[in-house]
């Protein structure tokens, strides 16, 4: 009936672990979280694993599969080879618990962070009144399970761990984009508050969180943008920002794009001081070199170039006097994207042993 | 020996076990009463099975049809129950539902909307009206964001008050309780454990409120999560409380059983709506040798006259695949255990050679792309294996309807939601669970907060019974003799599985008996391998001995029933009989051991029963009862 296949399963708590090697069991129609299960009620009855509902529809089996963020209950054995080994390793973006199991927390804590819907005070319960296309959009964002895949994947926070306090990730601006475009909502600076205080600024649009949500929410398209849009619309008015410049003219240029690291990043958080990685390629040949053939985790990465942000710590955005057209990077003139995996510090989990 | 000062010591008002729609509901009460609350949750917050409905909320709001009402909500509640819901509980159910459906709003839920903008209410089966509040097929999952978005929104309100979020509700997830801890008959407080750790932790509190849900883990086909091992049920036993209709589980006839990545998940009747027919290994469309006398004038007794029907249905007869669910389930049951069944004991359920796929795919397009997403099975292309899922116990907690405080020899206690019993009575209908959450979450929680304040001092935990809670639960990581937690509940599912599953027998409920003797013999020694911290194998070695006696309350109390009413089918009773309604089948602990009573039925008062007609009465009720209706009725009419 089954088959053996090779298994790779990472083991172990914060003081480290390795991928362990199982040959298990698998069947016609099983999915990954099946034959996890299999192998605790076989060989290994202590392996540590979320899961619930096991339909997709709880969030709880999310893991990194052959190194993709995926749903255990939701990964099926029929999309490997016969002869494939199947890595299974916990997100790497919050810290270890034990075997596949991560510590959370982050997202909770971040959820209270997010303020709540703001009821509209004169309306009772029962007379609220909505049209199907004006829910429509919020309800898309509501689909969300919270696996915390889009958080995982996040580049803003994966290696990150700097970029945590004042970032609030994917599933938090779509919290934010929902009661923003909640009919009944009072409150009117949903945008604007995920730009202040919840890091949205960090965010450039790589949609790997999209291409991650078992869901299929158009989190970057559908909720990201649109909240950038409007609190771009209203921050970088052009009217008022030349209201700006005319009373403060003659000050400093107001596109300087490289003088921008004195700045600082145009959204609160603590930047400076520690190494930043994912900006790019070391500036020392030798490291470079080195990072080529493999990892090297003692490579000096220089700062990226900070954003373009002028004296009032905003990015200038105006085809009339920038120096481009569009807006300037967020991350920087120096970044581009998709990075180059050679300079991303991936640790694979055998060498975080050491 | 563990010294029970390194214990984790937590003071609450109330405590809440579970976290699912029942108990976040609770817990907001609870704290809007002014009440320090915790809210302990087996796996992480939001993850609760709540999500799993799909339906809706059953709320006789009156949005699609005005001529909707609590009456009339209330009829449909007591019929689906076939009268043996407690009538009280059924009628606040149906009194209250609707505005704790208008109070999520305010919470920011967003339901479906009608073109008037009021919320968009759906049929189900078995109610009158359209009735089911809903968000496309993920109703549970926007009841359970909008109450944790809730509680959320209250700890925001501490935190601005108090500078923390915790000062007033807190939720403890990922931590499971093992025992409730009593001061004489009054409620002291819960121990449990961190999933995550392993540390033990010790809650002081006059007030708990039960909400844990089901107990479907037993079985070995069943749509519920691991969560799911009537923790509750068992917690209530051993602190003196009752549980009622333990006999009582809802199969659903069509469940997967095969493959495994499915297993469990429900296929909707309308695959044999729309010309889906069950067929046995032997390739037989065997249902033709199950219809039930009662129901022959309206079924086909060819194929030729039932494949008729789906085009013309007013001069055919129905196809047999049709018949009610306990039939089906019945007739499924027989070929298996004729040897006739799969391999993985189910039979096939095949639209593909009936359909073409284009055709499938539009009638059915949830269906199809649900089994080609998570188990890449094509039906369009192959038939589909199926068997009875267990999906829902009507038993649970006896309670006080108004107050959901536990009935027996304990105060402080309280219970709401699935691990409740008597409001769904014999049978829940589709709908009722959510709404059920809602209503009886809200009241336990502000009884229990209102108890809590009665107190005129607080319970004490006793410290030996903290000892002894601590050895229960490090025991099966100290043995390493006993066997498997796996293999044992591999066992204990096998048992109800086969011999207390959708259709039982006399004899082989006396089995199962017996052979849950054995099994708690072996429970009571198992061995967990590896060391304290999230260890699912020592989780599950704790939660087996609640699944086992809660098992057995079932299989008593199902031997005892001597008929077939609601999710109750027996073999050799297979009819309903009025004498048994008025009676429910009531399970407690003495010692170790389940002992099972006879509890008469609460009357139901006069204007709640003058609601129904008398021929319909005439169904369910004894003679007696019936001319005590007439002479309700003479007087009335008088």
């Amino acid at each position: 009936m089954g088959t053996k296949r090779q298994f790779r399963i990472w083991r172990g708590d914060e003081d480290g672990g390795d991928l362990q090697d199982y040959m298990v069991e698998v069947n016609e129609g099983e999915v990954v979280l099946d034959v996890i299960h299999r192998l605790q009620a076989t060989d290994a009855p202590d392996l540590a694993c979320r899961w619930n509902c096991k339909a997709g529809k709880c969030g709880s089996c999310s893991m990194e599969i052959n190194g993709k963020p995926r749903l255990g209950c939701m990964t099926r054995m029929s999309t490997f080879e016969e002869n494939e080994t199947v890595t299974v390793a916990p997100l790497r973006t919050f810290p270890v618990i034990r075997d596949l199991v991560t510590d959370v927390s982050f997202n909770y804590e971040k959820a209270r962070e997010t303020p709540a819907f703001a009821p509209p005070a004169d309306v009772p319960p029962g007379d609220y009144r909505m049209q199907q296309v004006d829910v429509e959009r919020s309800q898309e964002f509501r689909k969300c399970i919270e696996c915390f895949l889009c958080q995982n994947v996040c580049h803003v926070i994966r290696d990150h761990e700097e970029n945590k306090p004042a970032f609030s990730g994917p599933r938090f601006f779509i919290r934010a984009a929902e009661l923003d475009m909640h009919p009944l909502d009072t409150r009117t600076d949903r945008k604007e508050y995920a730009q202040a205080e919840m890091g949205l600024g960090y965010c450039n649009i790589t949609k790997c969180c999209t291409e991650v949500c078992p869901e299929h929410i158009k989190i970057t398209d559908n909720g990201i943008i649109p909240m950038k849009e409007r609190a771009v619309d209203r921050r970088y008015d052009p009217l008022v920002w030349l209201g700006s410049k005319i009373f403060r003219r003659g000050e400093t240029p107001q596109t300087s794009v490289t003088s921008a690291r004195a700045a600082g990043p145009a959204t609160p958080g603590p930047v400076g001081g520690s190494l930043h990685s994912h900006a790019g390629g070391s500036h020392d040949p030798q490291a470079e070199a080195q990072a080529q053939s493999g990892v090297n985790w003692h490579r000096e990465v220089p700062h990226p170039t900070a954003p373009a942000v002028d004296e009032r710590g905003k990015l200038p955005l105006t085809e009339l006097t920038f120096d481009r057209a569009a807006a300037p990077s967020p991350f920087g003139d120096d970044v581009t994207f998709p990075l180059p995996p050679e300079h991303l510090n991936f640790a694979h989990p055998e060498q975080d042993k050491h | 020996m563990t010294t029970t000062t390194r214990i984790e010591r937590h003071h609450y008002d109330v405590v809440v076990i579970g976290a699912g729609g029942a108990g976040l509901r609770a817990a907001i009460e609870a704290r809007l009463a002014g009440k320090k609350t915790a809210i302990i949750s087996k796996s992480l917050f939001g993850k609760a099975h709540t999500v799993m409905a799909e339906g809706g909320a059953a709320a006789a709001m009156g949005n699609v049809n005005p001529r909707d009402n609590w009456q009339v909500h209330y009829r449909d509640t007591m019929r689906g129950g076939k009268f043996l819901n407690n009538f009280r509980m059924a009628e606040l159910h149906a009194k209250e539902s609707p505005q704790r459906i208008w109070e999520l709003e305010t919470y920011g839920a967003l339901f479906d909307r009608t073109k008037n903008g009021k919320i968009s209410q759906r049929n189900f089966g078995g109610h009158e009206y359209p009735r089911l509040a809903h968000v496309g097929d993920r109703t549970g999952l926007e009841l359970i964001r909008t109450l944790q978005q809730k509680i959320v929104s209250l700890q925001q309100e501490d935190k601005r008050e108090f500078g923390s979020y915790d000062a007033r509700i807190r939720v403890f997830s990922e931590t499971t309780v093992t025992e409730l801890l009593l001061d004489g008959d009054r409620v002291a407080g819960a121990f449990g454990y961190y999933r995550e750790s392993g540390e033990f932790i010790l809650f002081e509190a006059p007030a708990v409120v039960l909400a844990t849900g089901g107990v479907g883990r037993s079985y070995k086909v069943t749509s519920n999560s691991w969560e799911y091992t009537g923790d509750g049920h068992a917690l209530a036993l051993r602190a003196g409380a009752n549980l009622i209709n333990m006999e009582f589980l809802q199969f659903h006839p069509t469940g997967m059983v095969w493959p495994p990545s499915v297993k469990g998940i429900l296929v909707t009747e309308s695959v044999r709506g729309d010309g889906g027919v069950l067929r046995n290994s032997e390739g037989k469309r065997f249902m033709f040798d199950y219809v039930p006398d009662v129901f022959r004038k309206q079924y086909a007794e060819t194929e030729e006259e039932a494949d008729r029907w789906y085009t013309d249905p007013d001069n055919n007869r129905r196809p047999p695949e049709l018949l009610p669910r306990d039939e089906v389930a019945r007739a499924i049951n027989s070929e298996v255990k004729a040897g006739r069944g799969t391999p993985a004991g189910g039979v096939y359920l095949d639209i593909a050679s009936r359909k073409s796929a284009d055709e499938i795919r539009r009638r059915l397009p949830s269906m199809y792309h649900q089994f080609k997403e998570l188990a890449d099975v094509d039906i369009t292309k192959e038939p589909m294996e199926v068997g009875p899922t267990c999906h829902y116990v009507m038993g649970g907690v006896e309670v006080e309807p108004d107050s959901g405080a536990a009935v027996g020899h304990v105060r402080g206690l309280f219970a709401a939601g699935e691990v409740s019993g008597g409001m769904h009575g014999s049978n829940r209908l589709g709908g009722n669970s959510l709404s059920d959450l809602l209503v009886f979450g809200k009241r336990a929680g502000g009884h229990a907060a209102s108890y809590a304040d009665s107190l005129p001092e607080r319970p004490k935990v006793a410290l030996p019974a903290v000892e002894a809670a601590v050895e229960t639960a490090l025991a099966p990581l100290q043995r390493d003799t006993g066997e498997s937690p796996y293999t044992l509940q591999q066992d204990l599912q096998a048992v109800m599985g086969d011999l207390v599953g959708i259709i039982r027998r006399e004899g082989e409920l006396a089995d199962a008996l017996v052979r849950l003797a054995e099994l708690r013999e072996r429970v009571a020694k198992v061995s967990a391998a590896g060391g304290r911290r999230y260890n699912p194998g020592w989780h599950l070695a704790l939660d087996l001995r609640n699944m086992l006696v809660v098992s057995e309350c079932t299989a008593k109390a199902a031997l005892e029933r001597r008929e077939s009413r609601g999710g109750h089918t027996r073999e050799d009773h297979p009819a309903m009989d009025p004498q048994w309604r008025r009676v429910n089948l009531v399970c407690s602990l003495e010692g170790d051991s389940v002992n099972l009573a006879r509890k008469p039925l609460p009357k139901m008062r006069p204007e709640l029963i003058r609601l129904f007609d008398r021929a319909e009465l005439a169904k369910y009720l004894t003679d007696e009862e019936l001319t005590e209706f007439d002479a309700l009725a003479e007087e009335a009419g008088n």
